[in-house]
């Protein structure tokens, strides 16, 4: 398990250098020039050189990206080209809020989601199920902006009990969590069902109940965590996809994030706040992607023994 | 009479695959339960252990009295306390049946735990006992693996001593050995039946291997397309079938001695619980049909030479 555990974390070293090259690569590659942002109009030649100079951009691409991963493994992510504040401390101010937004709706789809999924796999293609499944296509259907939008009309405007927007305190977190979580349990619950359905017409399960178990102990302790072997990679997937992907989110509640600077830099060409919110989306989904191997692996014999 | 299945009926909403199965079972007895794929052999089984609603059948007729109560009136939670206790089931694939994220040793422990209300050390202590009987080497170790580490010979063994654990009075073995080589098949069955005599068991023997029964049954019931065709004695069932349908599985098993390309099959194949035809189910595929085949249903009649038999133009007696 160790040697697995180092051989996994050994095979992201190229990953990364892989994502941190194209996140470096394609802003190059993208029309519009950050130098003109800086530049007053009508500006002599002489002074776009100097600016180019001064952030380095005069210099060949290769070197350019060898002193901005240099940087960047040094926990330099540079300095924001329109704040003139350096990049790290931007990142260090949102990510807390990002990852609480996301961590949160994260727990929140698989709790909510594996117990939703249980519950139509047991009442099989009776009305619970249909009440779920029904809920689930409009949990993936319906953009979360628009749950968002919904959720702070009825109880942040009409009722008061939430504030309609900001990070100030837990009370700020409750409609965000729940807007961003519904995606997700929407997903979970669809995956948890079909696997739960599944693992329950195997062979092995006819057999614990004709050994007598009582079903309840067959449901939760055998049945259950066979389902939650694809659940877990869904999950894993997630952790990226939900730090990025609240984007509408944020800006629907006005809170500060990831996703909201992300859009912010890229709008301002203001490449290396852009770059520092690529590579923070990438090494979360590289991470997850880990934990869930990891996961899978305790999990299942098989999966550990293959790997050993 | 340890076992008496009479009149048994089972249906999947208006579908009626198996109708009117009647046998017994005593004590220290094997049963024979014969017929191709689709005759209703696993069906009968899972009708015994109480186990149809889980794949969507019910009992719609008759009674299963086992050890002189009749299952068919008892609540699943008192259907419970049988299964695993009294009644074991082995199941047709030792493959999948195990689970395959538990420890072998625990999957057997669980039922001696549960049904016979042993401690953690005393269920492995029986465990361990159970696969020493079985034979298995190194049964210490083979508790601590799983199921993926082991052979399918061993596998098999792990859940006959799974099956062992509750003490039962009477184990459902369907097609134990089908997934197995034939040399772990020999085994397999010659460990059945020595458990039947040593600890005067009932077992119920799903086959469609008709070799296997000549072998170790005390006695055969053949099944038809959901329907009883003959149940006997093993010894004059295999020296004189009346039934054409088992004349035909005897005519199945190879013998010593044949002429190449001599074994004969049976034309045709068994028809679906959806599409059986009135009168006799066999009456397309059997070689003494007459017309009364075509239109009127054979009952099971008691015969005189012992047993019952299904059938308007039975083979005659030698």
């Amino acid at each position: 398990m160790l040697s697995y555990l180092i051989k996994r974390i050994l095979l992201l070293v190229p990953v990364f250098l892989a994502v941190s090259a194209v996140i470096f690569l394609i802003l190059h590659l993208i029309p519009g020039d950050p130098v003109d942002n800086l530049l007053k109009v009508g500006s002599s030649a002489s002074k776009r050189a100097e600016i180019e100079a001064r952030y380095g951009l005069d210099r060949p691409l290769i070197v350019q990206y060898g002193i901005w991963l240099g940087n960047v493994l040094q926990g330099d992510l540079g300095t924001s080209i329109v704040t003139r504040r350096p990049v790290a401390q931007l990142i260090g101010q949102v990510m807390p809020d990002s990852l609480q937004l996301g961590g949160l709706a994260l727990l929140l789809s698989s709790v909510a989601g594996v117990l939703l999924g249980v519950l139509a796999a047991k009442a099989r293609d009776r009305w619970p199920d249909r009440l779920v499944m029904g809920g689930v296509l409009l949990g993936s259907t319906l953009p979360s902006f628009w749950i968002g939008l919904i959720l702070i009309l009825v109880f942040s405007v009409q009722l008061g009990w939430f504030p309609v927007s900001g990070a100030r305190g837990w009370s700020s977190l409750v409609l965000p969590v729940i807007t961003i979580g519904l995606g997700g349990i929407a997903l979970v619950a669809r995956v948890t069902r079909v696997a739960m359905i599944d693992t329950a017409g195997r062979d092995f399960v006819l057999l614990l109940h004709a050994k007598g178990l009582p079903p309840g102990r067959i449901l939760w302790r055998h049945v259950l965590r066979h389902a939650m072997i694809p659940v877990v990679t869904i999950l894993a997937l997630r952790i990226g996809w939900i730090l990025g992907g609240a984007v509408t989110v944020e800006y629907v509640f006005a809170r500060p994030g990831l996703g909201t600077t992300l859009i912010k830099a890229l709008n301002q060409h203001d490449y290396p706040v852009v770059q520092a919110c690529l590579l923070m989306l990438a090494i979360a989904v590289m991470l997850g992607t880990l934990l869930g191997d990891i996961i899978q692996a305790l999990m299942d014999p098989r999966v550990r023994e293959a790997i050993t | 009479m340890l076992l008496s299945v009479r009149d048994l009926s089972v249906r999947f909403g208006e579908v009626e695959p198996l109708s009117g199965i009647s046998f017994d079972i005593d004590r220290g007895e094997i049963l024979g339960l014969v017929g191709e794929s689709g005759s209703g052999k696993s069906l009968t089984a899972m009708a015994v252990a109480g186990l149809l609603p889980l794949v969507g059948g019910r009992i719609a007729a008759g009674s299963v009295t086992f050890d002189g109560t009749d299952l068919t009136r008892l609540a699943e939670d008192q259907l419970r306390t049988y299964r695993g206790r009294r009644i074991a089931f082995v199941t047709q694939n030792p493959m999948t049946a195990l689970d395959p994220a538990q420890r072998v040793g625990e999957q057997i422990d669980v039922v001696a735990r549960l049904h016979r209300g042993q401690s953690r050390q005393g269920a492995r202590a029986t465990t361990l006992d159970l696969l020493t009987a079985l034979r298995i080497p190194e049964a210490a170790a083979i508790c601590d693996a799983y199921p993926h580490q082991l052979s399918g010979g061993m596998k098999q063994r792990i859940v006959i001593a799974m099956a062992l654990a509750g003490e039962p009075d009477l184990i459902i073995a369907d097609e134990p050995t089908t997934a197995l080589d034939v040399t772990v098949q020999a085994q397999i069955i010659h460990l059945l039946g020595q458990l039947v005599r040593e600890r005067a068991l009932g077992l119920m023997l799903i086959t469609h291997d008709m070799g296997v029964v000549a072998q170790i049954c005390d006695r055969v019931a053949v099944l038809y397309a959901g329907r009883l065709a003959e149940t006997r004695a093993a010894a004059p069932l295999f020296a004189a079938p009346r039934h054409p349908y088992t004349a035909a599985l005897i005519g199945c098993i190879p013998r010593e001695g044949m002429a190449p390309g001599s074994l004969a099959g049976i034309p045709g194949a068994v028809p679906s619980a959806a599409a059986y035809s009135a009168g006799c189910r066999f009456h397309a595929r059997c070689a003494r049909m007459t017309g009364r085949c075509r239109t009127e249903v054979p009952v099971p009649a008691e015969r005189p030479e012992g047993g019952a038999l299904a059938c308007h133009n039975p083979l005659e007696v030698p």
